[in-house]
């Protein structure tokens, strides 16, 4: 099983089994992450805002325009912010570490 | 002794609700009722990708089924509650059990209202709430079939823009003068009639449905100024009615909705109410409403749980909707009504465009097509309450952002 180590609001950090072949936000989703995603991945609401770690930033895809717009409207975006739903969690992300970014 | 908290709905509110009670680690025992086959799923596909068969059913759920299990949450599937005991403190299920409660959440949501219509019992007429409801027309839904559809609200439009990609053939009949007329502008219905046109789909206004003819299955859907068109398929979407009566005759408080306060508690201190089926009030928005969207659905419900849990925080956000059809994200902020001035950001021939809506001078709303960034910056703008020029709004080169 893949896992990803995650870092919620109050900055604890846990291990998370994860799925490959669905997305960052459905394996977050799935465990007990604090992320609404609201409009369910359709990269509509941003409420499934993280923050990749950069080490792994590079393998995890890259934005769309669409997300970055999202994005850049929010006041805490980062380097490494992602929406996780437009984040596909391949193979290769096995192991990879984020953090739930605030609640906006 | 542990407590029981019990959750009466399986919808988006329920199971954000069981989640938050769980992550602000609630150790009792959980049990939630839902009426439908499935675990907490999105329900918004239903009229989208999951019609359109781009998705399947497990992609759909709010949690992984097993998460209720390893949650020690007892989800009650094809389950109702018949009636609920407030000074016994207990429910009465439709399998003939009783359980016992010590705090309650009802979150029963909303049914479709139907069209109690001459003809309404022919095979082939379909409502959208449910999986079950999409998979049913989905199997009668095929390349050339006749399609349809009555109301052009947010549900018929779906529909249709699927049927349309489908190579059916749809109709759409609307009672009123034009599409989405309680949510949008005469603007932007007159975008999306345009682009149903293009696509294919005819869309009439004005008509009222009067009755449905056929053997068996329905073949013909009459209406009031005696034209008819032919079906081999009708779906109906024509709103929805909370579903308040179990709440109703427990003696809580009803009027459009199960009335409660910020904090998401009904008139008994021991149950609490979110979601699609409440009326509550809005700090932000002055005065109380009720709302058919998940957005409301999952942050009311988060208050809900919290306020369960002794920690009261105010629910008050500005509500937001969406709807997808062809390739046009329309994104809906704050609450529009038919006097306030309506500017546009942006040219509709671009399809990427929105239309703002002030209100005393105040941005109250935002139609955003294709349009993130103004989805994103009007939900700030409308909280901030600010007056705002609308020769400056107008200018879709100046983020909201900035004003």
């Amino acid at each position: 099983m893949a896992t990803i180590n995650v870092t919620n609001r109050d900055g604890e950090t846990s291990k998370i089994d994860a799925e490959v072949g669905i997305s960052l936000m459905e394996n977050l989703r799935n465990n007990d992450s604090e992320l609404e995603s609201i409009c369910g991945g359709q990269c509509s609401c941003a409420t499934c805002h993280v923050y990749i770690d950069d080490d792994w930033v590079a393998r995890s895809g890259t934005r769309s325009d669409e997300e970055t717009e999202l994005l850049e409207e929010l006041d805490c975006m980062k380097e490494g912010s992602r929406l996780s739903c437009q984040v596909d969690f391949t193979a290769e992300l096995d192991g990879l570490t984020i953090v739930i970014a605030p609640d906006e | 002794m542990d407590q029981t908290f019990v959750i009466i709905g399986a919808g988006h509110a329920g199971g954000q609700a069981a989640a938050t009670l769980r992550s602000k680690g609630f150790e009792g025992k959980i049990i939630m009722i839902g009426d439908e086959p499935y675990a907490p799923y999105e329900r918004p596909p239903l009229s989208k990708a999951l019609l359109a068969g781009e998705i399947e059913i497990d992609r759909l759920y709010l949690k992984k089924p097993s998460w209720y299990e390893d949650k020690d949450i007892d989800l009650r599937v094809n389950t109702l509650v018949d009636s609920i005991d407030k000074a016994g403190k207990s429910l009465a299920l439709s399998d003939g059990s009783t359980i016992a409660y010590d705090k309650l959440l009802i979150a029963t949501g909303t049914r479709v209202r139907k069209l109690a219509l001459p003809g309404a019992e022919l095979g082939g007429i379909f409502y959208l709430r449910a999986i079950a409801d999409t998979l049913a027309i989905q199997e009668r839904m095929k390349p050339d079939t006749k399609v349809v559809i009555v109301g052009g609200g947010y549900i018929g439009l779906e529909v249709a823009a699927v049927g349309a990609k489908m190579g059916c053939d749809v109709t759409v009949l609307e009672g009123l003068d034009r599409v989405m007329n309680r949510v949008v502008s005469p603007e932007v219905s007159a975008f999306y009639h345009e682009t149903h046109t293009a696509a294919g789909v005819k869309i009439i206004t004005g008509v009222g449905v009067t009755g449905y003819e056929g053997e068996g299955d329905v073949s013909k859907v009459i209406c009031a100024d005696g034209s008819a068109y032919d079906a081999d398929l009708v779906v109906v979407g024509v709103g929805v009615i909370p579903n308040c009566e179990i709440a109703e005759e427990a003696g809580l408080t009803v009027e459009n909705g199960l009335v409660v306060d910020e904090y998401a508690q009904t008139s008994d201190p021991d149950i609490y109410a979110a979601g699609d089926v409440t009326n509550h009030p809005n700090a932000l928005l002055g005065g109380r409403l009720r709302l058919e969207s998940v957005q409301n659905a999952v942050d009311q419900a988060k208050t809900a749980a919290n306020a369960m849990l002794g920690t009261l925080k105010e629910y008050a956000e500005i509500p937001w909707f969406w709807s997808d059809q062809y390739d046009l994200k329309l994104q809906i902020v704050g609450l529009s009504e038919p006097d306030d001035e309506v500017v546009m950001r942006g040219d509709p021939a671009t399809k990427k465009f929105s239309v703002c809506y002030l209100r005393d001078g105040e941005l109250v709303a935002v139609n955003a097509i294709n349009n993130v960034k103004d989805f994103m910056g009007a939900k700030k703008l409308i909280a901030a309450h600010r007056k705002i020029d609308p020769a400056l709004l107008a200018d879709a080169d100046t983020p909201l952002k900035q004003m």
